[in-house]
């Protein structure tokens, strides 16, 4: 059952939540929305929903125009970030609920409905919670309760608003293994929304990123990694050290020194922002070498299968930060320590035109927080 | 520090609780068992038969009856009251959130003689509802009418709190698992609005029956139709009956606590069959 969305425009008041967005949901996908908090993709889902109408736009469900069918009618699932789910009604009840009030002409019997039931508390593991009311379940299983509820009257897609985001880190590691899993068993059409570029990445058969209410790329995990299309798409997926310069031939030169570009298709002379992810940066020990530039070892966090390294560079007030990442026998082969003075090499830069990046807050380092990009 | 002694994060709990002890013997129990007293100087048929005249049988029928159908009235009204002041915005809701309290602040007295004023034959509302046989005032309509005027606020100021905290996510989901609206409300809404309505009904029901001043003036008083049972306690009173007044209240205080107790009852069985 595809979805698709069209021209969708939603304002609250003067914020334009959602900016003319044109997506295709493919049959059988599972579809992840990602973006920063304010992005538009939770209204989006809604809309989708039918839970919010858009100001100007149209919704398809498998061809047919929805943008006017009520809630009710639609046949979705939802799934939200804080379960939702009925207090005073026990897990079987609250599985049953759709079913039961379904109208008369279709209510399956109670056995019916009671088999079901039992099938799905099977499908998500809980069936011996079946009695209980939902404070008594950790949230893992209260979300896995909300997922049955919701399969239960066999809706033609599944949305899930950061089905995970109220959950410890381990639980959600865990859940999504198992989301991602039931989607390979069921292969219904869902989209689901989160901030956790960890968890796009990892569940997603697809992701959209979206920023400030537009679509910024659509692609498969690796592509969206990969060849990131926009400066914020590549901010968003992950650390990186950020450079600033000209471009002369094939090197950017840039306050640290001359970097060696592998592509060029920057005209001379061009202003350009370098972006390099901390896999993409090589320590070098021999000073003597005469490629990348200089920078001073800080800190060395090893733990793993790879080793992280923070450096500073020798420019800016304050100084530069780089972040490297390294595998352990490459770390164990250095044999770094802190205050060590070595050369940093980047292997691949990618290149942003600076009023591309302005608009954008991009992460520069992880673990250091947001900074606003600045040239 | 002595064996077995206990140490509380709180301090002074001995002195709070004896306090409050104290204070509830004061204000409540004291007054209370002095009733029993007083009505116990009669000896059991003169209670018996001062108790079940047939015009204090009536003016309990009047009493009771009205109260738990005003309260009732405004069980429904104030819950209706309270979705529109929670979940609408509407120029002016400040403003009405404010009035609901009227009935609190007003002197019962001027309650009474407002209501009496509009519904009286010559009133405003009175003189058209009269030519259609609808007569209020001083009948037990204008008693029902004076009772559900002042039990009003005890309702929505009990359900509004709840209503606020009720998620909006859960009328989503069983909108989304295709509830329709009387399903979401039924299913989904009231039960979780349940004891809070049943707390507002307790307290809109133990005011109507104790109420006296808005409604003697719309009551009209008449034996045996239009008596409440406060007024004949009173008039025992001004006929130097002291006994006899306090043989009413008793079983005024008795009922009103059976049902008291029944309703309490009820709010921790809908307690019990959600969470646990």
């Amino acid at each position: 059952m595809s979805i698709r969305v069209e021209k969708i425009v939603k304002r609250f008041g003067q914020f334009v939540a959602i900016d003319n967005v044109t997506l295709d949901f493919p049959t059988g996908q599972l579809v992840g929305l990602l973006g920063p908090s304010g992005c538009g993709k939770t209204t989006l889902l809604r809309i989708i929903a039918g839970l919010e109408s858009a100001d100007a736009g149209r919704v398809f469900l498998e061809g047919e125009d929805a943008s006017d069918t009520h809630v009710r009618e639609r046949q979705v699932g939802f799934v939200f970030q804080h379960y939702a789910l009925f207090r005073h009604m026990t897990v079987f009840d609250n599985v049953a609920f759709g079913l039961r009030i379904k109208p008369r002409g279709q209510r399956p019997a109670e056995s019916a409905i009671r088999e079901r039931v039992g099938q799905l508390l099977d499908l998500v593991q809980l069936a011996a919670l079946a009695q209980r009311y939902p404070a008594q379940l950790s949230g893992g299983q209260r979300q896995r309760i909300a997922l049955a509820r919701a399969l239960a009257v066999e809706p033609r897609v599944m949305l899930l608003d950061e089905p995970f985001g109220a959950l410890d880190a381990k639980v959600r590691k865990e859940l999504r293994r198992w989301l991602r899993s039931l989607h390979d068993a069921l292969h219904f059409t869902s989209v689901f929304v989160t901030h956790d570029q960890e968890e796009a990445l990892e569940v997603s058969d697809q992701v959209v990123l979206m920023n400030h209410g537009r679509v910024e790329q659509v692609g498969t995990p690796t592509q969206v990694y990969e060849h990131p299309a926009t400066p914020f798409v590549y901010g968003f997926l992950g650390a990186v050290n950020l450079f600033h310069g000209w471009v002369q031939g094939q090197h950017l030169d840039v306050a640290e020194g001359r970097l060696p570009l592998n592509y060029g298709n920057f005209p001379a002379g061009t202003e350009a922002l370098g972006f390099v992810r901390p896999h993409e940066l090589d320590i070098a020990t021999d000073l003597a070498d005469p490629s990348g530039f200089v920078a001073q070892v800080e800190r060395i966090l090893a733990f793993g299968s790879t080793a992280r390294v923070e450096l500073t560079g020798a420019h800016g007030e304050p100084r530069r930060l780089y972040e490297v990442e390294l595998s352990r026998e490459r770390a164990d082969a250095l044999n770094l320590s802190a205050g060590q003075r070595v050369r940093l090499k980047p292997a691949r830069i990618r290149l942003f035109p600076p009023e591309q990046v302005a608009e954008v807050s991009i992460r520069i380092l992880g673990g250091l927080g947001t900074q606003k990009a600045t040239h | 520090m002595r064996p077995g002694k206990r140490h509380r994060v709180l301090p002074g709990f001995p002195l709070a609780l004896g306090y409050t002890l104290f204070y509830l013997a004061l204000i409540v129990l004291i007054p209370l068992s002095a009733v029993f007293l007083k009505s116990a100087t009669l000896n059991w048929e003169q209670f018996w038969s001062t108790v079940s005249a047939p015009r204090v049988v009536a003016s309990y029928r009047v009493t009771f009856g009205t109260a738990l159908l005003a309260a009732a009235i405004n069980g429904v009204f104030g819950l209706i009251f309270a979705w529109v002041l929670v979940r609408y915005s509407f120029p002016g809701k400040r403003v009405v959130d404010a009035l609901v309290d009227l009935p609190f602040a007003l002197p019962t007295a001027v309650a009474g003689i407002a209501l009496t004023a509009i519904y009286a034959g010559n009133g405003w509302l009175g003189q058209w509802l009269e030519p259609l046989g609808v007569k209020v005032a001083f009948t037990p309509l204008g008693i029902l009418i004076a009772l559900t005027f002042i039990g009003l606020p005890f309702v929505v100021r009990t359900v509004q709190p709840v209503l606020e905290d009720l998620d909006t996510e859960l009328e989503e989901a069983a909108v989304s698992l295709g509830a329709d609206r009387w399903q979401t409300f039924r299913h989904i809404v009231l039960p979780a609005l349940l004891p809070a309505l049943l707390t507002g009904f307790a307290l809109a029901f133990a005011r109507a029956v104790g109420e006296y001043g808005s409604v003697i003036f719309i009551a009209g008083n008449v034996p045996m139709v239009s008596e409440i049972t406060p007024l004949l306690i009173i008039s025992k009173l001004e006929q130097f009956d002291y006994a006899g007044a306090t043989a009413i209240a008793v079983v005024m205080l008795v009922v009103s606590f059976v049902l008291l107790f029944l309703i309490n009852g009820l709010q921790i069985w809908t307690n019990r069959s959600r969470e646990r």
